[in-house]
């Protein structure tokens, strides 16, 4: 069921972990939908220099988060933020229908540690951003 | 330890024995003859189709005539539920008593005769331990139930029903009853007349059989309608030219695995409890279902913090096949109704992993899991934001 791409990420994640240096940090999901992502980014002078990633959730979860944190390093917060799920599906070669949510955690993981990248400077981020998170795509109790 | 393969989803289906694949593989090319036929390797083929059913038949304590030839557990479930449905609907009534912790083959049927025909369910609760009380039964029971469906054994947390009980109950009240032993059946002792049950469903790839074929015990007097009409194969009930090579199958592993019911028994349920004495080791993991009353080869966990999906691609990984109840495997959005069933939350259900061992297991295959799963939930644990939350004392 899952592509090759998605198993490798799966099973070799790249950028597990914390950063300790991380200026935006955002965390999407929660534990009754079974997946929660929290991304850590360093940005430095408007360009995502490094990334990672904790996420608590199935392979696809697991594997969108890894294509996620690959596609944003070395990108400006700009190019970063126009991140869709439809780019880390493709990236990892399709995923199955029933876990095209994860690829929707991943963009707004990645959106929600940049909001938390504004607020840090004072600055409002939903006009930049839009709304991240709890947008119940997740599942609905 | 070195890599292995370690095959842990027996409850899902089993590896044909050889006993059962030798006897079938005649009935395929030499023995090929339509048991409806009446030459000679058309007599030949009945013969050996007859004889299977006894056999069958034996193991349960049911004789020839009780049993009807499927094609698999979930169309004998069917079966039975709708059957009775429409034979007692205008006669007793539309209320149906089924536990909360039944097979979806038993569980969508009946929500089809709610929707579709007005009946109405009455679902019993289980406690933590997966078993409904015999009380609820008791009070459940009105003028209008025409059916008791409860299972005999769990297939995601092995905890075995009071069969024996619940069919007693049913008996005193004159309420037919109808059980799932589909994981039960070949693994634990059956007898259709000791325990008081008028419908039992099986599937032969539980019990090393091949797959595509079951069976439905319907006590005799029961006339249960016919599943499909056509010709007059299994009393008319159930048209079609039989799976004679499935069905020879079906018998053979089923009598072998009665003959060694009590040595499996031990055997397996030593390496189960060891299986269980050492997963519940890890941190913040539990056992579900009951401790000693439940299948000999079913070990199922449940482990905070991480998805059980993951953990079956990690342990695949590793050469290691086990199933899960968690949302993701199952490919809808709601972990198992089993497990909600037990009581547990949303969050501690999507970590559940069942490991189903049987007589093929081996000390070695323990060993490897016992080496391997453990590493594989705190490799999980290592990047689970939630696992930080939790050594942070944050829940």
């Amino acid at each position: 069921m899952y592509s090759e791409k998605v198993m490798d990420h799966f099973t070799n994640p790249r950028n597990v972990g914390e950063l300790p240096d991380a200026n935006a940090v955002g965390r999407v999901g929660n534990p009754v939908c079974g997946d929660i992502m929290q991304i850590y980014l360093k940005i430095e002078n408007d360009v995502v220099v490094d990334a990672k990633f904790k996420t608590f959730g199935c392979g696809a979860a697991i594997a969108t988060s890894s294509m996620a944190t690959e596609l944003v390093k070395g990108k400006t917060v700009e190019e970063a933020l126009k991140l869709s799920n439809k780019a880390v599906t493709e990236a990892l070669d399709g995923l199955p229908p029933v876990k095209m949510h994860c690829s929707v955690l991943a963009e707004e993981g990645i959106k929600s540690a940049i909001a938390d990248y504004y607020k840090r400077q004072g600055i409002d981020p939903e006009p930049i951003v839009g709304c991240i998170g709890d947008c119940d795509h997740c599942c609905h109790h | 330890m070195e890599k292995r393969f370690v095959y842990a989803d027996n409850a899902g289906t089993t590896a044909v024995s050889r006993t059962a694949l030798d006897a079938m593989l005649p009935y395929f090319s030499e023995n090929f003859g339509n048991p409806s036929g009446v030459y000679s390797v058309g007599r030949a083929s009945r013969r050996a189709l007859e004889e299977a059913r006894e056999k069958i038949a034996g193991t349960v304590g049911a004789s020839a005539g009780e049993i009807f030839f499927t094609g698999s557990g979930s169309e004998a479930d069917n079966w039975a539920i709708r059957g009775v449905a429409e034979m007692l609907a205008e006669k007793k009534g539309r209320h149906i008593i089924t536990s909360a912790v039944e097979h979806h083959a038993v569980f969508n049927t009946l929500e089809w005769l709610e929707k579709r025909f007005g009946f109405e369910i009455t679902t019993l609760p289980v406690d933590s331990d997966g078993l409904i009380s015999l009380e609820d039964l008791k009070n459940a029971i009105r003028d209008d139930t025409v059916l008791v469906t409860i299972m005999a054994a769990n297939n995601e947390i092995g905890t075995i029903m009071p069969v024996r009980e619940i069919g007693a109950i049913c008996r005193e009240k004159g309420v037919l009853f109808h059980t799932d032993a589909v994981q039960a059946v070949g693994h634990i002792p059956i007898d259709v007349e000791a325990m008081n049950v008028d419908m039992l469903s099986m599937a032969a790839h539980k019990f090393r059989g091949p797959k595509g074929v079951g069976a439905l015990y319907v006590r005799k007097g029961i006339r249960l309608p016919s599943l499909i009409h056509g010709g007059g194969q299994e009393k008319g009930k159930r048209a079609g030219t039989e799976n004679v090579a499935g069905i020879i199958g079906m018998a053979a592993a089923l009598e072998e695995a009665v003959a060694n019911m009590d040595e499996n028994m031990a055997r397996v349920s030593a390496m189960r409890d060891r299986l269980i004495d050492g997963l519940t080791k890890i941190p913040y993991s539990s056992l579900t279902g009951h401790r000693t009353n439940r299948l000999p080869g079913t070990a199922s966990f449940v482990f905070e913090c991480i998805e059980g999906e993951s953990m079956i691609l990690t342990l695949d990984n590793a050469g290691i096949c086990a199933s899960s109840g968690s949302a993701c495997s199952s490919g809808s959005l709601d972990p198992s109704h089993v497990l909600m069933a037990i009581g547990l939350s949303h969050a501690t259900a999507h970590g559940s992993v069942r490991l189903t061992i049987n007589e093929c297991s081996t000390d070695e295959d323990i060993d490897y899991i016992l080496e391997v799963l453990p590493k594989t939930v705190e490799k999980l644990r290592s990047m689970s934001p939630l696992w930080e939350d939790r050594l942070n004392g944050k829940f």
